[in-house]
């Protein structure tokens, strides 16, 4: 791959509520060719607890979250110098247009379909994209 | 997902080397989902194309853009840092697609809020695979904010 070697695994955080979807997303992950290692928390606070004291690679965020919204975590996330590189892909199922994320993925319904979402975000953010 | 639009995706690629853009479209081409690929050669003419000014008064407002780095006129970063400030612009996803791997690259890209960084392989199988993956991810998974 055009990947520079840097240092494996990925570090991956995932920001998700539901234990579900958090599931199928170690799945699909676990079938990505690059080593990488998924944080899971499952609200807004433990998510900025773990952003104090790590600097994860990619970050998969889910918008609606208890206790700090999606959309609060994202603005803290871009406004801090140490984390503000990191890609944050949004996973959401709400239709509302957000403004800091670096892409947004409607989540898919269907399990089949939600895997292949997972699965292309991992082909693309793990094994095409030079991480900062 | 990405709906399977009625209207064709619109692309922009910022390319000044004719090879790599003729093996994007070669690539694009195939795509699952319709797109329209316009290409600007220089970042001069790729502000002008999004701005729509001069002959470019009448052309789409691209869903997503491919930026070369190391372009004639003005260069990508420049290209980039000027979309990004602009309200009717920063919210285009913008792919850095390059040949070049140096880490300062990579860090002052996400820092003028690149959306991905992706080194632009020589071999010819891996550059298809490359465009291949960003025409599933960014066409066919990422919901693209469209007016």
């Amino acid at each position: 791959m055009s990947q520079a070697p840097y240092r494996s695994p990925v570090e991956v955080l995932l920001v998700e509520d539901d234990p579900h979807d958090v599931e199928l997303t170690l799945h699909a992950l676990h079938g990505a060719k690059l080593r990488n290692h998924v944080h899971v928390v499952r609200d807004g606070a433990e998510a900025l607890d773990f952003l104090q004291q790590h600097t994860p690679d990619l970050i998969l965020l889910d918008v609606n979250l208890p206790k700090v919204d999606g959309r609060d975590l994202l603005k803290q996330i871009r406004g801090d110098e140490r984390l503000r590189h990191i890609p944050v892909i949004v996973v959401t199922s709400s239709a509302a247009e957000e403004d800091f994320a670096d892409a947004y993925v409607m989540k898919p319904i269907a399990p089949a379909v939600f895997l292949k979402a997972v699965n292309a975000i991992g082909q693309f953010w793990l094994e095409i994209v030079r991480l900062g | 997902m990405s709906p399977l639009a009625s209207k064709p995706i619109e692309i922009l690629l910022i390319e000044d080397n004719p090879g790599d853009v003729r093996l994007t479209k070669e690539a694009l081409k195939d795509a699952r989902v319709s797109n329209n690929l316009s290409v600007a050669m220089d970042g001069v003419e790729a502000l002008a194309f999004l701005r729509k000014q001069g002959k470019h008064a009448g052309v789409p407002r691209p869903d997503l853009i491919l930026l070369d780095l190391n372009l004639p006129k003005k260069n990508g970063r420049e290209v980039l840092e000027e979309i990004k400030r602009e309200d009717s612009l920063r919210h285009i996803p913008v792919v850095v697609l390059t040949t070049s791997q140096a880490e300062q690259d990579v860090v002052e890209s996400y820092r003028l809020r690149a959306n991905a960084y992706v080194t632009k392989p020589v071999d010819l199988e891996q550059f298809l695979k490359v465009v291949g993956s960003i025409e599933q991810f960014w066409l066919e998974i990422v919901k693209l904010s469209r007016p």
